[in-house]
């Protein structure tokens, strides 16, 4: 079960919102479709995201996805630790793996993505 | 059938488990209007006759003349180990190593390329091979455009008249801005790039550059300020691309000895005979920041389930397979048996041998300077040279024709090959090697000086060949 | 692993030794390089490993000992069409008249060679059914750039400037959409339809006033004859756009379909594919393009002419205008020329329809073994061409195995696998391809092999999700290949060694 805290969009991002901060990473379903990642390029601090556009990749040995953001806003900070240790994303998705900080524009974004039950049905039909 | 194994036998056996009677069968789904004819070719042909066939058409071209002919594709000696070991069909009738376990051969071998090159040009990351020097060379300038998000490229007119077309090609292709480079006219420096007018165009900030990109020596055999020219690139927030003679890089500085950002390449000269074109070897070499950029495969070295030093090839991400559209290169096929020819011959020569290739030919060359100085017959350019420079001859396409008659095939006539460059009208470009004989200059020095000193000679040339 | 078996080398660094090597080319006077200034001499010399030859022979004789190749057994990758590589080929490419020949050479000292290349042409010319060719691309690749460049200067030629987009089929190989890519152009995939072909009824309606073109493979990927073809191309031609066809899959139609008459427009061919020309480690190949009437004049340059005399020249500079321009430097990859030249005039009119019809029986015949013993999903059990696909999908529900364990496990078994995972759009997919150079008795050993691994997923999944097992290596570390990437050796930083003699 994913956690029931965070929102989901329907390209496997996951995103968790703290006032006006969202931390966004993809789901353990991405990481376990894309098989040991080795590379995930994230844009500079202080770029826009826009909701549902795309704002990086993660490259795996043998596939490539482009990630798309749940909600628009700046990048306030990225994860360092990918740059060494990508596989985070494969053994902590929502945790240590996770990719941006983006400040929020617009909050009610939110209720554009699926919850928890939404995105267990998304995967379990794949 | 030539080749194939199958008996009448054979094929009925195969036909009965499909439960068919004819092989028309199989191809039943092809519908009639588009079923074609016959093939309107010649009969097989036994191997003896081809064989002859083959002898006559070989027969047909002459290769045993006095050659000064280099402009991109150079005479070598090739040690007799080199292309035993690459008739192997190990090496050359394998593929691409997709399975790694059974292609560690052909995977360390690229390897031991991708580090023989980078050892030569200075730089750490070297893809395992493109088409050839050209394509290495768009390759490189399109890198550019990658890496600094910027449209437009600039080149020198001093870099191959061929590499500089398939940059246009390329360029068009991928609807970017390509500019070229003027040559100095006059003067010492004539003949190299006009590292002013590089300087003048890059301080243009509304239209900024991508990439600048020299050869090193350039076409016409001379030796550019690749230092200065990197600094104003950088300068002005382009990377530098430097296309480089692979054997030069013996006794030249390599390119990351002047902080270029990309080298390319023609490697042919590492032991691959001319072959009227190809197979020949791209050399292409990035910094390690540039590495997730650089098309093409790329093999690493890693471990196996039981901890042995294994290769494989990696950061396949970047390539068509996965990537397709949005792949930096459509490039599948490259050129990997060309590359081993390349480590075989390296390996062949040593350090030292190919320092000692490098300058018997800027010796020979030397010699060939004086030899056709004492019969008249000049440079074109003042500056320094490796082992290739034009020369100035009156009528030079009639020359070039009459000689060729003598048995010497005096270079490249230069109003063919860039009949926009002006002043180069009445030139040819001569090189000499370590093949290079002292009878072939000789001859050449007697045979140009009987033919420039005929009053014949010095009529005006009619229509050009 | 046997005594005498494969075995893995340290680098050439690690064999080097200060003072080994040498003897190869005399020694330089010592003034040489006098007059190079300064500024452009190389402060260090290349780290290059010292070896001498016994040495060199022995690196790389027992390195081509770990590989598996066509000379050494059955090589069944798809699309890739691993058939055998004739050793005249290689005598024929040696020839000195052909290999010494500078590619700058006046066309009065080349005559033998272009009149090679223009034979080539002619014979490339019958077998397409196209109108002409130009033998100037140095892979597949290349030749489908050079094509898609035809086909927008084409357009271009006619004002219609809108025409962004080309149309593939999802399951094309990658190179297509990466082609159109590096051609400015928009990459728009078609779904297939559920029989395996292209879905006609979708890509009509994609097809509009902005399709460049469209990128077919036919047979497809799959292995399937298009049989709508005809339709489809009416429906291209329709819409103001032009075919290309992909024929990396030439092996299964020689004699039996002509891409020209059918009424593409374009195709590229692959010499290492169809016409023997060895692989080589992953090349060199050559790419061929053959073109209809609408793209003849947009063909890269030089092109090899044949004069009333008979004798034969090159386009000068500048003499077709309409042309593309250059895709490489100098005329083609003449070498690989040679050698499709000698296979194709081994072969002639029978000996090429022999070989499309043999090789579409071996595929059907390995199919239907497979067929038959239930081991295997078959998603297109129907009458294949020269390649078919089998999936492991069935495997993989029931014991976790998957394609690529069978695959690594065929490995044991003295043969290199399929092409696996492609195309794309099938689950746990094998491409097989077996050609018309194998044996009856290697393709039943090869259909036992595979059988046998499916019993063995069920009995002792273990031992296939582990293989290979007798391989000179075991299953990679690739992530970390990727993660941390050593891609050259890194020389002992070191004195300079003079020249010992």
């Amino acid at each position: 079960m994913v956690p029931s805290d965070l929102r989901y969009t329907k390209d496997h991002e996951w995103v968790r919102v703290d006032g006006d901060t969202a931390t966004i990473g993809v789901t353990d379903f991405a990481a376990n479709q894309l098989g040991d990642v080795v590379f995930v390029d994230l844009p500079a601090v202080g770029k826009a995201v826009e909701q549902f556009a795309t704002f990086g990749v993660v490259e795996s040995v043998k596939a490539v996805s482009d990630l798309y953001a749940p909600v628009s806003g700046e990048i306030v900070e990225t994860n360092a630790d990918l740059g060494s240790k990508p596989e985070l994303v494969n053994s902590d998705p929502y945790g240590e793996g996770w990719m941006i900080r983006v400040k929020v524009g617009d909050a009610a974004q939110i209720s554009d993505l699926l919850d928890a039950a939404g995105y267990e049905k998304l995967t379990s039909e794949a | 059938m030539a080749y194939g194994p199958h008996t009448p036998a054979d094929r009925e056996r195969m036909l009965a488990a499909l439960g068919m009677d004819s092989v028309d069968e199989l191809f039943a789904d092809i519908p009639k209007p588009l079923r074609s004819g016959p093939l309107r070719l010649d009969p097989p042909e036994p191997e003896q006759l081809l064989m002859n066939r083959l002898a006559g058409l070989a027969a047909r071209n002459k290769v045993d003349l006095a050659s000064f002919l280099g402009a991109g594709a150079y005479r070598h000696f090739s040690p007799p180990l080199v292309d035993q070991i690459l008739l192997r069909g190990e090496w050359y009738t394998a593929y691409t190593p997709y399975q790694p376990e059974v292609s560690q051969g052909t995977l360390q071998s690229i390897y031991e390329y991708e580090s023989l090159i980078a050892e030569l040009v200075g730089l750490d990351v070297v893809s395992a091979s493109h088409y050839d020097g050209a394509a290495a060379t768009a390759e490189a300038a399109l890198m550019t455009c990658r890496a600094t998000g910027r449209g437009r490229v600039l080149v020198s007119r001093a870099v191959h008249p061929h590499y500089r077309e398939v940059l246009r090609t390329y360029f068009d292709g991928a609807g970017l801005g390509l500019e070229e480079i003027p040559l100095v006219a006059d003067g010492d420096a004539a003949g190299t790039t006009d590292l002013a007018a590089l300087e003048r165009r890059l301080a243009d900030a509304e239209n900024p550059i991508a990439g600048v990109v020299l050869a090193q020596p350039n076409f016409y055999g001379l030796l550019e300020h690749m230092a200065d020219a990197s600094k104003l690139a950088h300068d002005a927030g382009a990377l530098f691309v430097a296309v480089v003679e692979p054997v030069s890089l013996a006794v030249l500085a390599p390119p990351g000895a002047y902080a270029a950002d990309i080298a390319a390449g023609e490697g042919q000269a590492l032991g691959i005979p001319p072959q009227y074109g190809g197979p020949y070897l791209g050399i292409l070499a990035c910094t390690e920041p540039l590495v997730r950029q650089i098309p093409g495969r790329l093999v690493g070295m890693t471990a196996d389930v039981d901890g042995r030093r294994a290769y494989v090839m990696t950061l396949q991400a970047r390539e068509q397979h996965i990537r397709r559209e949005k792949a930096a290169s459509n490039i599948c096929t490259n050129q990997t048996l060309l590359a081993l020819a390349a480590s075989l011959w390296l390996s062949a020569l040593g350090p030292h041998g190919l320092r000692d290739v490098a300058a018997l030919g800027a010796a020979r060359a030397s010699e060939l300077e004086a030899a056709l100085a004492s019969v008249g017959v000049a440079r074109a350019h003042a500056g320094a040279y490796l082992n290739e420079f034009a020369i100035r001859v009156p009528n030079a396409p009639a020359v070039h024709r009459e000689l060729l008659g003598r048995g010497v095939l005096a270079g490249l006539v230069l109003a063919d090959a860039v009949p926009d460059e002006p002043g180069l009208a009445d030139a040819l470009l001569v090189c000499a090697t370590e093949v290079t004989t002292g009878d072939d200059i000789a001859t050449f020095a007697r045979e140009i000086g009987e033919v420039l000193g005929s009053p014949a000679s010095r009529e005006p040339v009619g229509v050009p060949a | 692993m046997s005594a005498s078996g494969p075995r893995l080398q340290p680098t050439l660094f690690e064999l080097s030794r200060p003072g080994r090597g040498s003897g190869k080319v005399p020694h330089p006077p010592k003034d040489a390089l006098d007059r190079l200034p300064a500024e452009h001499r190389r402060d260090a010399p290349a780290a290059l490993p010292e070896v001498n030859e016994p040495e060199a022979v022995r690196h790389f004789v027992n390195l081509s000992q770990m590989n598996h190749a066509v000379d050494t057994g059955f090589y069944p990758l798809g699309s890739c069409t691993m058939k055998w590589n004739p050793k005249v080929n290689e005598w024929a490419a040696r020839q000195p008249g052909f290999a010494q020949l500078h590619p700058l050479a006046p066309d009065a000292v080349s005559q033998g060679t272009l009149q090679l290349l223009w034979e080539l042409e002619q014979i490339l010319i019958e077998i397409s059914g196209m109108r002409a060719v130009t033998l100037q691309p140095a892979a597949g690749a290349h030749g489908e750039l050079t094509g898609i460049l035809m086909i927008r200067e084409y357009h271009r030629s006619r004002g219609d400037t809108n025409r962004t987009d080309v149309l593939v089929p999802d399951s094309a190989h990658g190179t297509n959409p990466a082609t159109a890519t590096m051609a400015g152009l928009r990459t728009i995939s078609i779904k297939a339809a559920p029989n395996g072909r292209t879905d006609l009824e979708a890509f009509r309606t994609a097809l509009g006033p902005s399709t460049a073109a469209v990128m077919i493979t036919n047979p497809s990927t799959m292995g399937l004859f298009e049989s709508q073809v005809g339709e489809l191309l009416e429906a291209v031609h329709a819409a103001g756009a032009l075919a290309y066809m992909d024929g990396a899959n030439l092996n299964a139609i020689l004699g039996r379909f002509k891409p020209g008459e059918a009424g593409f427009d374009v195709m590229h061919i692959n010499t290492h594919k169809t016409f023997s020309t060895p692989h080589g480690g992953g090349g060199p190949g050559a790419g061929p393009v053959a073109v209809g009437d609408k793209l003849e004049p947009f063909l890269p340059a030089p092109r090899v002419l044949r004069e009333p005399d008979g004798s034969f020249r090159l386009e000068r500079a500048g003499e077709r205008p309409t042309s593309i321009g250059r895709m490489r430097s100098f005329v083609g990859s003449t070498g690989v020329l040679v050698r499709a030249y000698a296979y194709l005039r081994t072969h002639g009119a029978s000996g090429l329809a022999e070989i499309t019809d043999d090789a579409v029986l071996a595929a059907n015949y390995l199919k239907q073994r497979l067929a038959d013993s239930g081991a295997y999903d078959i998603p297109f059990p129907g009458v294949c061409k020269h390649e078919f696909i089998a999936s492991a999908t069935s495997i993989k529900k029931k014991t976790g195995v998957r394609t690529l364990d069978i695959a690594k496990r065929l490995l044991d078994h003295g043969f290199h696998a399929p092409t696996v995972y492609f195309p794309l759009t099938i689950d746990e997919a094998m491409l097989i391809e077996p050609t018309e150079t194998e044996s009856v008795e290697t393709l039943d050993a090869f259909a036992d092999a595979l059988i046998a691994i499916a019993r063995e997923a069920e009995s002792d999944p273990e031992v296939v999700r582990t293989a290979p097992h007798t391989a000179p290596v075991r299953r990679l570390d690739e992530a970390g290949a990727a993660r941390n990437p050593n891609l050259r050796w890194r020389p002992a930083v070191g004195d300079w060694t003079p020249c010992p003699d």
